[in-house]
C-alpha cells in the first residue's frame, strides 16, 4: 500500500479553484517534491494530506489517503492521531509556526504527550533527545529556551525535532527553507536527507526552489494553476523536461555557475519576434522567457555563452575608461546607542564605473541593505562619505536612486502609479502637464506597460509590474546610479527573469551604473561585471565576478558557493558529501579544542588544590 | 535576570520622573493661571487679611519655578504654616492646606482613600473574573450562538454609562425587589462582613462596565492569536481544540490584558467618583465633587496628585508584568 | 488553517481585474456589507436629525426646553408631576420635568443636540491636537520626541474623569458651559490618538515610497502632506469613530455630577442626577434620558466598531468581499500580499483602541 494516494483531489475557496483535479501517489520511504510558482496550489495540496483544510470554508473533493487514514472520511479523532502521529508538517516560517510564549521543549512535549500517553517528565526526556538528534548542541538547556531566542535555522530545526518526536512515517515540508540564508539552508536539506537515511520515512517537499528540489527528493512533481504539468524521477524532469512550462521555470532559474550576460542578440531577438507565447502578459509584450531560458541553457551547456561574455567584457572596459561615478569610501554605519550599539556597516570602500553592473551580496545581517541606503543618502553614514563623481555627497542627490525590494511598500497605494512615477519630474521643477505625462508613458511602455497604465493604482498591478513601475519611476530622474536593493526576491523565478533582463537591457541602452544588492549568489552572478561579497558589515571579498565565483579567496566565499542548491543531483550529492566533510572535520576541531580546554581546566583545577 | 532587574529599576525611574513631569504640569496648569491665585486658593468667602496671608504662604511674589519648588518642597519635606495666632506644622508629604475647611489637604485624603480603595480593587477583581472569563467563552464557542449572545451583552455593557447601571441596579435591586439594603460603607477594620455587603452593589457597577471592556478584548486577543501560523502548527500535530483555545489562545491575550488593566485603573477611579457620589459613599471621589463644586482648590490639586500617583504606580507595575508576560519585548 | 494562509494561496487564480475604486467608495462598501454597522449608522442619522431639527420639532409640539410650568407640578407633594404618567398628554408629549414643569420632550431633543454637539466637538478638539503632536513627535529629532512622547504618556494615564473635574473647577464660571466642557474633554483625553498617530507615522515613514518620495527630491512638508498624512486617515478615523461614544459617556456623566452641563441648558447626563427620587411618580424621567444614552452609545459604538472592519485591511477576508486583494493579476507572477492600504498596526495599538477613554 502506498504511503501518500492522492486522486482526483480539487479544493475551491469561495469561486477560486486552488487545485483541480491532481493525483499523486509516493510510496513508503520514498521522497516527492512539489514544484510551482505561487500560487499553483502546491501548499493546498500539502494542507490537504492532513485534513487541515476541515471547517475553513474551502471546498475538497476527491479522495486522499495518507497511511492508511481516508482524510476525507476520518473522524476527527483518528484524524488528529494521524497528524503528528502518522505524518508530520513542517512550516515555511519557523518563527511564526511556533508558540512565542513557551519552551520550546514543552511545545515539543505536548505534541508527543497527544500521541502517546506518556508522563509529563517522559515526554521532556523524548523532547530533548529529538532536538539532540537534529543537531542542537546542549539540547537539554535549550530545550528550555523560547523560540525568539533560537536563531532562524536552529527553529527550523526545533521545528522538525517537533516532526520526528512521534516518528512519523511521512513527513510533509512547506518550503523548510525559504525563510532562512542559504549556508543554513544546506545545514537543514543535509539535515533532512541524514533523518531520511536513518528513519526510512517518507518525505513530501513543498518548494517553488527547483534547487532545493533537485538536493532532496527522488521524483518532483510540478504544478502549474493547481493542475500537475509533470511529473517524473529528477533526472528526467530537470534534466529533459518535456513540458514547455517546466523549460521555462527551469529556463528562468539563475545559476551560480554561468558566467554573466544573457546574449545580447538572442535577447534582441526576442524582442522583435515578439513570440507571444504564455509568457505575455495582460497584452503586454514580456521578453520570452521560454525562448530566452532555452538559448540560455543550451548556451551554458555548448559553452557559446562564455565567448559572448568575453566580447562584452570588452565593452564594459571602454565604459570603465569613462570613470568612477559613485564612490563609497570607509563607509560605517552604528545603530543603537551606548551599550547595545553596534555597527551594521564597518569600513566599506567601493567604486562604480559608468556603464558597470556591481553585486554585493551576502546572507541576512550582513550590512547589504544599509550599505545600499547610504549609497543613496536615505542614511547618514556614521563615518566615511559617499562620492557623487568626485563630489562629496550629503543627503540624497535624484541622480542616484533606488529600486526596492518589496512590491507592496515601494508604491503609495493611494496614487496612481503615473503620479508616482511622475514624482522626480515635479520634484526638478517640471510644470508643463504635457510634456511630464508624456514622459511618464515614455517610461511606462519602456519598462514594457502600457501608457494607459498612468491612471492606475498600484493594487491592479502584479508583483513583477510593480517593480517595473519602481524601475520607472527611477529612471525619471535621469540617474546615472540606480541601486537595486534585493529587487527580485519577491518574486517568482519567471518573473525575476524577465525584471534582470529589463534591468540588463536599460542599463546597455542608457550606460546606467547598476549596483545590485542581493542575497541569491546566482541572481548576482547573473547581472555582475564585479562582484562583493559582505559579511557582518564588512567586505570580506571583492573582484571581478569570474574571479570571486570561480576561483574564491575567502573561505566564507567559499562556504557560500558550496552551500548553493545544485540543479544536477549528482553534483548535488558530490557537494553534500563535500559539506559533510568538513563539517565533521569542524566539529572534530571543536572537539579537540574543547578537549583541550578540559584539560588544561583540569590542569588549573589540580594547580589551585596544591 | 539581571537585565529584567534592570529593566524593573529603569521602569521606576522613569514612573518618578512621570510623577515629577505630573506635578510640573497640574502646578502650572492650577496655579499660573491668571486671575488672582490667592483668592482662588483661599475661597470665595475669605476675607482680604486671609487672602493677603495665602498670599504670603504660596510666596505669590517668588516666580513660578521658585513657587514651584516650594510647593515641591512641601511634599517632599513637609511644611509649616501659620493660621495668623498658631503655626501648624504640616508634615510630607504635605500636600498644602485648605483654607475652607481648615484642614490638610493630606488627612482629608488619608480618611478617604481606604473607601475608595476597597471600592476599586473589589471590582477589579470582579471585573477580570467576569471580563477574562467572558472573552474566553466567546473566543471557545466562536461562530456559535452563545459567542453571539456573549457580545450582545458586551455591547450592551459597553453602551451603558455607569451610573446608568448603577441607578437602574439602585433602584430595582435596593428599591423595587428589596433583596439588598442601600449600600452603605462599613470599614473593613470594623466588620468585615458588613463592609462586603455594603459594597456589593458598588463593586457590581463598578465591574459591569470594565468587564464589558475585558470581554471585548480578551475575545478579540483570543481570536488574532488563533489566527497567527503557531496554532496552524499545533492544529497539524493533532491537539486538541480544547487545548489550543485555552493554552494556546489564552496565553497569547494575557499580555494585551495586562495592558488594559493597567489603563483602565486610571478610567476605574473616575468611575469611582460616579459610583461614589451615586451610592453616597464618602471616598476620595465624592470628597473631589465637592472641593470642585466649592471650588477648594487645594483640595483638587492635592486630588489628583494622589490619584497620579496610584495611576503612575499601577502604570508602572504593569509595564514590568507585561515584560514578563510578553518575553518579545525588548527591555529599554 | 489561518485565513491568511488561505487567502494568500487562493489569490494565485484570480486573475480579473477590478475596476479602481476610490477609497470613500470601498470603504462605503466594506461597510455596507456589515448588517448591524448599517443599522446604527441609521439610527445615529435619526439622532443627529432629530438634534438637528430640534427647534422645528418643539415648534411643533408648542413648546420650549426652558420655560417653567409651576401649574403642572404638586408643590405640595415636592414637586411631582400633576396628571398620569408624568403628566403626559397633548400639550406634553412625554409629560414634564418634576418640580419645575418644563416639557421633558424639548428637553430630550435638546439634549440631543448637546449630547452629539459637545461630544463631536470634544472629538474634533482630540483629534486636532493628538494628530499635530503625534506627527510632531514622529518626525521631530530625538529631544522632541521624548518631550512630546512622555507628555503623552502623563495624558494617557491621568483619568479622564479626573482631570476634566478638576479642571472645570478654576475655570471661571462666566464661560459657555457646552463650549467649556467639550473643550475640556478635548484638551484632557488627546493622549491615545497622539500615541496612534505617532506609531503609525512612524511606521509610514519606514516605508519604501516614502524613501523614493525622498530620492526624488521632494521636501519633508511634501512628503508629510502627499505620502505621510493620507496614511494616518484611516486609524484615525478609526479611532475617532469609537472616541464619539466615549465622549458622550463622559459628557453626561460630567453632567450627572453637576459639574458638566448646567440647567437650563438641558443635558441627559444632568436630568439623571436626580431622577432615581422620582422614578415611582415619573418614571420616564428616569428611563427617557437613559435609554436615549444607551440607544446613542450603543448605535455610535457599532458604528465605530463597523468602521473599524471596514477601514481595517487584515478584516477584508473576514467581509469576504471582493477587493483589491482578490483581484491582483498574477499572471506576472508576484507575492500575494494584502493591499498596503494601512500599515499593520501595532498589536498595543489594538489594545489602544480598546481602551477609550472613560468616565
Amino acid at each position: 500500500m502506498s504511503l501518500v494516494q492522492v486522486s482526483d483531489l480539487t479544493v475551491d475557496f469561495g469561486d477560486l479553484r486552488a487545485v483541480d483535479g491532481l493525483s499523486l501517489r509516493l510510496e513508503q520511504g520514498a521522497a516527492l517534491a512539489l514544484v510551482g510558482e505561487s500560487g499553483s496550489g502546491k501548499s493546498t495540496v500539502a494542507s490537504a494530506l492532513l485534513g487541515l483544510h476541515r471547517g475553513t470554508g474551502a471546498r475538497v473533493s476527491g479522495s486522499v489517503e495518507v497511511a492508511g487514514t481516508d482524510v476525507a472520511r476520518a473522524p476527527e479523532d483518528a484524524l488528529r492521531r494521524l497528524r503528528g502521529g502518522k505524518a508530520a508538517m513542517v512550516f515555511q516560517d519557523p518563527l511564526s509556526s511556533l508558540d512565542p510564549y513557551y519552551a520550546i521543549g514543552d511545545q515539543i512535549a505536548e505534541v508527543y504527550r497527544v500521541h502517546t500517553r506518556a508522563s509529563r517528565r517522559a515526554a521532556r526526556a523524548r523532547a530533548v533527545d529529538v532536538l539532540d538528534r537534529v543537531g542542537i548542541a546542549d539540547a537539554r538547556r535549550r530545550s528550555r529556551s523560547r523560540p525568539h531566542e533560537f536563531s532562524g535555522g536552529m527553529r527550523q530545526r526545533a521545528l522538525i525535532a517537533m516532526a520526528l518526536a512521534c516518528e512519523p512515517e511521512l513527513l510533509i515540508a512547506d518550503e523548510p527553507t525559504t525563510a532562512l540564508d542559504v549556508t543554513v539552508q544546506a545545514q537543514i536539506l543535509d539535515l533532512l536527507h541524514t533523518l531520511r537515511e536513518e528513519t526510512g520515512m517518507g518525505l513530501l517537499l513543498v518548494t517553488h526552489d527547483v534547487g532545493v528540489a533537485a538536493e532532496s527528493v527522488d521524483d518532483v512533481l510540478v504544478m502549474r494553476h493547481g493542475r500537475v504539468v509533470e511529473h517524473g524521477s529528477v533526472g528526467a524532469v530537470l534534466g529533459a523536461p518535456s513540458e514547455a512550462y517546466t523549460r521555462e521555470l527551469l529556463g528562468a532559474v539563475p545559476r551560480v555557475d554561468a558566467p554573466r550576460a544573457l546574449p545580447e542578440a538572442s535577447q534582441e531577438a526576442v524582442l522583435e519576434s515578439a513570440v507571444v507565447e504564455e509568457g505575455v502578459v495582460e497584452g503586454h509584450v514580456v521578453e520570452e522567457a521560454v525562448v530566452e531560458g532555452v538559448v540560455h541553457g543550451e548556451a551554458v551547456v555548448e559553452g557559446v555563452v562564455h565567448e559572448e561574455a568575453v566580447v562584452e567584457g570588452v565593452v564594459h572596459e571602454e565604459a570603465i575608461e569613462e570613470g568612477v561615478v559613485l564612490e563609497a569610501v570607509g563607509l560605517r554605519r552604528e545603530f543603537g546607542r551606548g551599550k547595545r550599539a553596534f555597527a551594521a556597516v564597518d569600513g566599506v570602500s567601493l567604486t562604480i564605473r559608468r556603464g558597470e553592473t556591481l553585486g554585493v551580496v551576502g546572507e541576512s545581517g550582513s550590512g547589504k541593505t544599509t550599505l545600499g541606503r547610504m549609497l543613496v543618502g536615505l542614511l547618514e553614514p556614521t563615518a566615511g562619505e559617499v562620492r557623487d563623481i568626485g563630489h562629496a555627497r550629503v543627503g540624497v542627490n535624484p541622480a542616484v536612486q533606488m529600486v526596492f525590494q518589496d512590491p507592496v511598500s515601494s508604491l503609495n497605494p493611494r496614487r496612481s502609479v503615473g503620479e508616482s512615477i511622475a514624482d522626480p519630474l515635479r520634484a526638478r521643477g517640471e510644470r508643463d502637464e504635457g510634456r511630464i505625462r508624456g514622459r511618464v508613458r515614455a517610461l511606462l511602455e519602456r519598462v514594457g506597460l502600457e501608457a494607459a497604465h498612468y491612471d492606475r493604482y498600484p493594487h491592479e498591478f502584479s508583483g513583477g509590474q510593480r517593480q517595473r513601475v519602481g524601475i520607472a519611476r527611477a529612471l525619471a530622474a535621469d540617474p546615472h546610479v540606480i541601486v537595486c536593493d534585493e529587487p527580485v526576491s519577491a518574486l517568482d523565478v519567471t518573473t525575476q527573469a524577465q525584471v534582470v533582463a529589463l534591468l540588463g537591457e536599460l542599463q546597455r541602452e542608457l550606460g546606467l551604473a547598476l549596483v545590485f544588492v542581493a542575497h541569491d549568489l546566482a541572481v548576482v552572478r547573473q547581472v555582475s561585471d564585479r562582484v562583493a561579497v559582505m559579511r557582518r558589515g564588512r567586505l570580506v571579498e571583492s573582484g571581478p565576478a569570474d574571479e570571486v565565483y570561480g576561483n574564491p579567496q575567502d573561505p566564507y566565499t567559499q562556504q557560500l558557493l558550496a552551500a548553493v542548491p545544485a540543479l544536477d543531483p549528482e553534483i548535488a550529492a558530490r557537494r553534500r558529501a563535500a559539506r559533510r566533510r568538513a563539517a565533521a572535520q569542524e566539529s572534530a576541531r571543536h572537539e579537540s579544542a574543547r578537549r583541550d580546554a578540559d584539560l588544561r581546566d583540569a590542569d588549573r583545577r589540580e594547580s589551585a588544590v596544591t | 535576570m539581571s537585565g529584567f532587574a534592570g529593566f524593573a529599576l529603569r521602569r521606576a525611574a522613569g514612573a518618578v520622573l512621570t510623577l515629577l513631569a505630573l506635578s510640573v504640569i497640574i502646578y502650572v496648569v492650577f496655579y499660573a493661571t491668571p486671575g488672582n491665585v490667592a483668592q482662588i486658593t483661599c475661597g470665595p468667602r475669605c476675607s482680604p487679611e486671609q487672602v493677603h496671608q495665602v498670599a504670603q504662604q504660596l510666596k505669590l511674589d517668588d516666580p513660578l519655578y521658585l513657587r514651584y519648588w516650594h510647593f515641591l518642597e512641601g511634599i517632599v519635606a513637609g511644611q509649616d504654616y501659620s493660621t495668623g495666632t498658631s503655626v501648624e506644622h504640616c508634615s510630607a508629604p504635605c500636600l498644602g492646606l485648605s483654607y475652607q475647611s481648615d484642614q490638610q489637604v493630606m488627612r482629608i485624603i488619608l480618611t478617604k482613600l481606604p473607601v475608595s480603595l476597597s471600592l476599586v480593587v473589589g471590582a477589579m477583581v470582579l471585573w477580570l473574573l467576569l471580563g477574562v472569563g467572558t472573552g474566553v467563552l466567546s473566543a471557545w464557542r466562536r461562530g456559535r450562538f452563545t459567542e453571539r449572545a456573549l457580545t450582545g451583552v458586551t455591547l450592551a455593557g459597553i453602551a451603558t454609562p455607569v451610573f446608568v447601571i448603577g441607578l437602574v441596579l439602585m433602584i430595582v435591586i435596593c428599591g423595587q425587589l428589596e433583596l439588598l439594603p442601600f449600600p452603605e460603607y462599613v470599614s473593613l477594620s470594623d466588620d468585615p462582613e458588613q463592609w462586603a455587603w455594603g459594597l456589593l452593589l458598588p463593586w457590581f457597577t463598578l465591574a459591569l462596565g470594565e468587564a464589558a471592556y475585558f470581554a471585548r478584548l480578551t475575545r478579540a486577543s483570543m481570536l488574532e492569536t488563533l489566527a497567527e501560523d503557531h496554532i496552524r502548527t499545533f492544529r497539524a500535530y493533532g491537539v486538541s481544540e480544547r487545548s489550543i483555545v485555552g493554552r494556546h489562545a489564552l496565553r497569547g491575550a494575557l499580555a494585551p490584558i495586562i495592558a488594559l488593566n493597567a489603563n483602565d485603573f486610571g478610567s476605574a477611579v473616575g468611575g469611582a467618583v460616579l459610583v461614589e457620589s451615586l451610592f453616597g459613599l464618602p471616598g476620595i471621589g465624592q470628597e473631589l465633587v465637592h472641593a470642585v463644586n466649592v471650588v477648594d482648590l487645594p483640595v483638587v490639586v492635592g486630588m489628583v496628585l494622589v490619584i497620579g500617583f496610584f495611576v503612575v504606580v499601577a502604570n508602572a507595575v504593569a509595564d514590568v508584568l507585561y515584560a514578563v508576560a510578553d518575553r518579545r519585548v525588548v527591555l529599554t | 488553517m489561518s485565513e491568511a494562509f488561505v487567502a494568500v494561496e487562493a489569490a494565485g487564480t484570480g486573475t480579473q481585474p477590478v475596476p479602481a475604486v476610490s477609497g470613500a467608495r470601498q470603504f462605503w462598501r466594506r461597510l455596507r456589507v456589515q448588517r448591524a454597522a448599517l443599522v446604527a449608522a441609521i439610527v445615529v442619522a435619526l439622532l443627529v436629525l432629530v438634534a438637528l431639527a430640534a427647534p422645528l420639532l418643539t415648534a411643533i409640539e408648542g413648546q420650549d426646553p426652558t420655560t417653567y410650568h409651576p401649574s403642572l407640578v404638586d408643590s405640595a407633594r415636592g414637586g411631582v408631576p400633576l396628571g398620569s404618567f408624568g403628566g403626559i398628554g397633548g400639550d406634553h408629549w412625554l409629560g414634564v420635568e418634576p418640580q419645575t414643569g418644563r416639557d421633558l420632550f424639548a428637553r430630550l431633543v435638546y439634549g440631543a443636540r448637546v449630547s452629539l454637539g459637545v461630544a463631536l466637538a470634544a472629538t474634533a478638539v482630540q483629534v486636532a491636537i493628538g494628530v499635530v503632536v503625534g506627527v510632531a513627535a514622529a518626525l521631530g529629532n530625538r529631544w522632541v520626541d521624548q518631550l512630546l512622547s512622555r507628555i503623552t504618556d502623563i495624558i494617557v494615564a491621568m483619568p479622564l474623569m479626573i482631570m476634566a473635574l478638576a479642571l472645570l473647577a478654576v475655570v471661571p464660571s462666566s464661560f459657555p458651559r457646552p463650549v467649556l466642557v467639550a473643550l475640556i474633554i478635548g484638551f484632557v483625553a488627546w493622549g491615545t490618538i497622539a500615541k496612534i498617530t505617532r506609531a503609525q507615522t512612524l511606521t509610514l515613514k519606514e516605508l519604501d515610497y516614502v524613501a523614493a518620495a525622498r530620492l526624488s527630491g521632494w521636501g519633508t512638508l511634501r512628503i508629510a502632506r502627499r505620502e505621510l498624512l493620507p496614511g494616518l486617515a484611516a486609524p484615525v478615523i478609526t479611532y475617532a469613530a469609537l472616541m464619539v461614544p466615549a465622549n458622550i459617556t463622559i459628557e453626561a456623566a460630567l453632567s450627572f455630577l453637576g459639574v458638566g452641563v448646567k440647567p437650563p441648558t438641558p443635558s441627559w447626563g444632568q436630568m439623571l442626577t436626580s431622577a432615581d427620587v422620582w422614578y415611582q411618580a415619573a418614571p420616564q424621567y428616569l428611563l427617557l434620558p437613559a435609554g436615549a444614552l444607551f440607544l446613542t452609545v450603543l448605535a455610535l459604538t457599532v458604528l465605530g466598531d463597523g468602521v473599524r472592519t471596514a477601514l481595517d485591511p487584515r478584516a477584508v477576508s473576514r467581509l469576504r468581499v471582493g477587493t483589491g486583494r482578490k483581484g491582483e493579476a498574477k499572471a506576472d507572477g508576484g507575492v500575494g500580499t494584502v493591499d498596503a492600504g494601512v500599515a499593520k498596526p501595532a498589536k498595543t495599538v489594538g489594545a489602544g483602541v480598546e481602551k477609550e477613554v472613560r468616565s
